[in-house]
């Protein structure tokens, strides 16, 4: 274990608000105040001008390690996720082998602790080998030293009505939610974009909306139907926004997250043909990007989550149907939440992106030492941005080892400084500490 | 122009001299004992055909072979997923090997406009995916030009072309009804709506679920190439409904104007999308198609690459 430390800092603004001087000691915040006096010898932390937000959590990463290490280890992705502002990172669970059984997530939660940057939580599969026959060892990973509580076949939807049913009934035994890609494969075989005016021309097979909004709503009606949790992967359609708001309007018990490329991107990128701007679901239209910003700001849809998918560069070099769909987007999220979040004046609104990026991911993940907000007594675990700052995007200079961003040569608002998990900084002047 | 990579590249002024250029070539090689000219001596075109397409292949070949050009076949088939070499080595390859034109076939659309990225000589996109098939547009509008009157310095104007069938995965016709409109024809597409893509409503053309309305209007039916694989994929239900509704025979013929011409980009499946009594009959330009598919490719060959000599 590192050795706990203790630290002031100074001059902090709290999600944008006035500035006040923190006490980090034992891992959590010991205290909050103006002019806090300590003695001397602890270490200080000028953060005049940063505001300070909870740690980040990213309910959707592809850390890939065990299986593709080539394309990110569970390293690569921790540094990348502290640079980003994240304090924990939901890795899914399409791994090779596939994280099903209480082995492989105890692995992936080892080695995480042992890199120590983030907390790694594992996602665990619905489905054994994400085949979408038989549930796996849900109950099992529950009980893990990782403590499962987020199931996905994310890159699968689970398409069996009956097999999701039982699913969505059978986690409600230990608080666990079943986070479903909503893609209906029988309305999608061979999609490589958005299906509509702009696929016909290029001449690549769409994916309708349609293929997510029949999941999201059939789901939304299961889960109501057995009174559990459902949480909609990457949301990416104007449709399927309604069809949460009318869910949530039924007081059915289901979260939805959108990715930053959702929110910043559309379809006529694909008009290059390079696949780094191929990703499943695909970037839509204009419309569906307004819809998803509008669902963000009124709650609609509940948190930001990046679907992080690093590829090894050969596998985005090549020709768009060869490609394997997928961007990386850690380091690139707070931006694009600020971005998202603020208004035509410029002031940015940092008590909504900490609700989306923190404190309603760590609630849909039962994280109980995230997304507490900067309270006296909480975990310390919080990260501090400078919105003066902003990064311009060299996919050369990205801790992943994916560089396949979209975001390159684009100048990003906002710059992480800090990120501190349980008091120990694991990043510090935008830099990782090991 | 650098590369020909959609038919949309083309202005209507070089859409038409194109056509011209091709009438020119075809002209001074009348008569000729050598079908041979010497305009692109020196030059290396390299064939980079990743799909099975004899006929295409050897179009392009003799149309480079024609004008004195070096020409490489590189068929790589299934090589970039199975031998692991990328389409971007290949590419970089050909850079090496002092390529002036790369005519690309492929499986995958839009790989030409990767390969334009990763390669300083022309690049002819000689047919990707279900997107694009540009020469073969030019063949037809310059078969089109040709049997209907016209000649040179002249475009398609007001000819009403109607193309029928599966649309949805035809490369030929999306690279038609782009050129067919840069040059002033109006398109009819007929097909069921299974197999029109999404979003024709905002395409040049007009949509018609119906043959039998739009032959009586016809100056051209050009016939697409049916798939038996898309009917197991549930786009129409039978092979005999599909020849039913859409299919063109003799009777239908009947409904033709008098100079109306019936076109196939081939290979055809003779009874299916058309009888073989039509495929056979004087209306038909199938073979005439392929003897200008060669002309045109010259045509092409020669203004990418003979031009800046
Ligand atoms: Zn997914």
């Amino acid at each position: 274990m590192t050795a706990q430390t203790e630290w002031l800092i100074k001059g902090l603004r709290p999600l944008g608000n006035d500035p006040v001087d923190l006490h980090v000691k034992d891992g959590v915040i010991a205290a909050i105040g103006q002019d806090l006096v300590l003695d001397n010898d602890i270490q200080t932390l000028d953060a005049t001008g940063l505001v300070g937000l909870p740690g980040l959590v990213d309910l959707h990463t592809h850390l890939r390690e065990p299986g593709r290490e080539d394309a990110e280890t569970i390293e690569t992705g921790s540094r990348a996720a502290a640079l980003g502002g994240y304090t924990a990172v939901h890795a899914m669970a399409n791994t090779d082998p596939v994280a099903d059984t209480a082995g492989v997530v105890e692995q992936v939660w080892n080695i995480g602790r042992h890199v120590g940057l983030v907390d790694v939580i594992p996602v665990g599969a619905v489905t054994t080998g994400l085949k979408g026959e038989r549930l796996a060892e849900l109950g099992a990973m529950a009980d893990s030293a990782a403590r499962v509580r987020v199931f996905s076949d994310d890159g699968i939807c689970v398409g069996d009505p009956g097999l999701m049913r039982r699913a969505l009934e059978y986690v409600k035994a230990f608080d666990g939610v079943i986070a479903q890609h909503a893609e209906d494969a029988r309305l999608t075989g061979g999609a490589q974009m958005n299906e509509g005016v702009l696929s016909g021309k290029l001449g690549l097979a769409g994916w309708p909306s349609v293929a997510e909004e029949s999941i999201i709503a059939r789901d939304c009606l299961l889960a109501q139907h057995v009174g559990s949790r459902l949480h909609v992967c990457h949301v990416s359609t104007a449709g399927s926004v309604e069809l949460i708001r009318w869910a949530k309007s039924k007081g059915i018990n289901v979260t939805a997250e959108v990715t930053p490329h959702h929110l910043l991107l559309t379809e006529d990128l694909a008009e290059s043909y390079d696949p780094v701007y191929k990703v499943n679901p695909p970037l839509r239209r204009g419309e569906d990007v307004d819809a998803l910003r509008e669902a963000l700001r009124d709650g609609t849809i509940d948190i930001i989550a990046t679907d992080h998918a690093p590829h090894a560069v050969e596998d985005k070099e090549c020709e768009w149907a060869y490609a394997r769909p997928g961007m990386v987007g850690l380091e690139q999220a707070l931006s694009i939440a600020i971005m998202t979040l603020s208004d035509g004046n410029g002031a940015v609104d940092w008590e909504s992106i900490a609700r989306v990026t923190s404190i309603d991911p760590a609630r849909i993940g039962q994280l109980t030492e995230h997304g507490q907000g900067l309270m006296t007594g909480a975990p310390a675990s919080f990260v501090l941005v400078d919105p003066a700052q902003s990064q311009t995007v060299d996919p050369a200079r990205l801790a992943s080892k994916g560089r396949n961003t979209p975001y390159a040569g684009l100048e990003l608002p906002g710059k992480v400084v800090a990120t501190f998990l349980r008091g120990t900084p694991t990043v510090l002047d935008g830099k990782v500490t090991k | 122009m650098t590369h020909l990579l959609s038919a949309a590249d083309l202005s209507p002024e070089q859409a038409v001299e194109v056509l011209d250029t091709a009438e020119q070539i075809e002209n001074s090689l009348a008569g000729r004992e050598i079908k041979k000219l010497p305009t692109l001596r020196g030059r290396t075109v390299v064939n980079l055909f990743y799909e099975d397409s004899t006929r295409t292949r050897i179009s392009f070949e003799l149309a480079a072979k024609r004008l004195s050009a070096d020409v490489i076949n590189f068929s790589a088939k299934g090589s970039s997923v199975t031998k692991g070499e990328s389409l971007k080595d290949t590419a970089l390859t050909l850079q090496a090997m002092g390529a002036d034109a790369v005519v690309i076939r492929h499986s995958a659309s839009g790989s030409p406009h990767r390969l334009a990225q990763w390669v300083e000589g022309s690049v002819v996109n000689a047919g990707d995916g279900t997107h694009e098939h540009p020469t073969q547009a030019l063949l037809d509008a310059f078969t089109m030009r040709k049997r209907t009157g016209r000649g040179p310095g002249d475009d398609l104007a007001g000819l009403n072309v109607t193309i029928v069938g599966d649309v949805l995965h035809s490369r030929v016709a999306r690279s038609n009804v782009l050129l067919l409109d840069t040059l002033g024809a109006n398109v009819t597409l007929v097909a069921p709506p299974t197999l029109l893509p999404v979003g024709t409503e905002s395409w040049p053309v007009k949509v018609s679920y119906d043959l039998d309305a739009a032959l009586p209007k016809s100056d051209v039916v050009m016939m697409l190439r049916v798939q038996r694989e898309r009917m197991n994929a549930s786009f129409f239900p039978t092979e005999r409904e599909y020849s039913r509704r859409y299919g063109l025979d003799m009777a239908r013929v009947g409904a033709l104007g008098p100079d109306a011409i019936v076109m196939h980009p081939g290979p055809m499946n003779r009874g299916m999308e058309i009888a073989s009594d039509v495929a056979d009959s004087a209306r038909s330009t199938i073979v005439e198609q392929v003897a200008n598919g060669v002309s045109v490719r010259m045509a092409v060959l020669y203004l990418l690459l003979g031009g800046k000599a």
